[in-house]
């Protein structure tokens, strides 16, 4: 069944990424950065599709943008700086802090804390002891002894 | 069973997650990018005149007065459909409008522009995309308003329809051109 449904799967996928761009770094490490900064940058032109998996036109030209930054010598830290000054926030995958972005930033951080004191307040609110019938116990008692057998 | 009100709380932070995200993804277009180019002096470029193979223009023939650049190709749609309103404007305004040949081949740009008529004071060739991408521009047709400095005020992306001409191109034109007189 495995082996069935794999072969579907093999047949069907559609290939999503973009056609390989052949762009030779001299060595294995520039390549690596390469791959994590097309990964970690959006394509401007799509919604939600990083700079390694559009075909779109602007996506080809950054990522031989990006291409030819690494050679130039350039940081990581460079070439998102220039993605960011041309292109804003949207670019990055993972927004700078501050202005508009300081929500995406803080917000979890802050729910999590309400939900801390939620807890927190809920956790040392004293337990209602509730009273029950010699009847009501009775019934749970023979419930009980049903549920056992 | 009594009704506890802290219940509500979560429903609360619901509804206030609804109106926030409602804002975020309801009112603008998702594919409208700000720029943040705007009052940053347009882009350094050395590029090709279009119609004068050989010629370079630079920043200094695009700057002095207000003007319009416009990023067009032949392979883009829109254009076609913000042409005739573009040849409008430089037909019936003294509004020098610039064009930015972006990611085109010179043949089919030279000959669009002989069937559709040209617009444009001169046209830059940026075959590689260069200064579209020093311009943050990610598709096109898109046009910047500069005042007479050569700093980008203004951004409009998608085709230049007479409603966008008369509503807010026009008015940010305005108000450069007085500014730069006063």
């Amino acid at each position: 069944m495995v082996r069935v449904l794999m072969a579907i799967m093999l047949v069907t996928s559609v290939n999503c990424f973009a056609a390989i761009d052949a762009y030779p770094f001299p060595d294995e490490q520039l390549q690596q950065r390469y791959n994590g900064l097309i990964d970690e940058l959006r394509c401007p032109q799509c919604l939600n599709t990083n700079l390694a998996g559009s075909d779109a036109m602007i996506a080809q030209d950054l990522r031989r943008e990006v291409h030819r930054m690494l050679l130039d010598g350039d940081t990581d830290d460079e070439i998102l700086s220039f993605m960011y000054e041309r292109y804003g926030d949207f670019i990055l995958y993972r927004p700078r802090l501050g202005g508009g972005t300081l929500v995406l930033w803080l917000g979890p951080l802050l729910l999590l804390m309400l939900a801390a004191i939620a807890w927190f307040r809920l956790a040392r609110a004293k337990p209602k002891v509730l009273e029950i019938s010699s009847d009501e116990q009775a019934r749970l008692d023979k419930l009980f002894v049903e549920g056992d057998s | 069973m009594t009704f506890n009100k802290s219940l509500l709380i979560p429903l609360g932070v619901f509804a206030l997650m609804v109106v926030f995200l409602a804002l975020g993804f309801g009112l603008k277009d998702p594919r409208l990018l700000p720029s943040v180019l705007i009052d940053k002096p347009f882009p350094k470029f050395e590029l090709e005149d279009l119609r004068q193979p050989g010629r370079l223009r630079t920043i200094a023939d695009i700057s002095g007065e207000v003007s319009l650049v416009n990023v067009w190709a032949t392979w883009c749609f829109n254009c076609l459909i913000e042409h005739p309103e573009l040849l409008r404007i430089s037909r019936e305004t003294d509004v020098p409008l610039y064009g930015v040949n972006y990611n085109d081949d010179n043949a089919k740009a030279l000959s669009w522009l002989a069937r559709h008529e040209n617009p444009y004071e001169f046209s830059i060739v940026d075959d590689k995309g260069t200064l579209a991408i020093d311009l943050g521009v990610y598709g096109a047709p898109e046009t910047f308003v500069l005042d007479a400095n050569g700093v980008i005020r203004f951004r409009h992306v998608g085709p230049v329809t007479p409603e966008v001409w008369r509503q807010t191109l026009l008015p940010v034109v305005e108000h450069l051109q007085g500014m730069s007189d006063g």
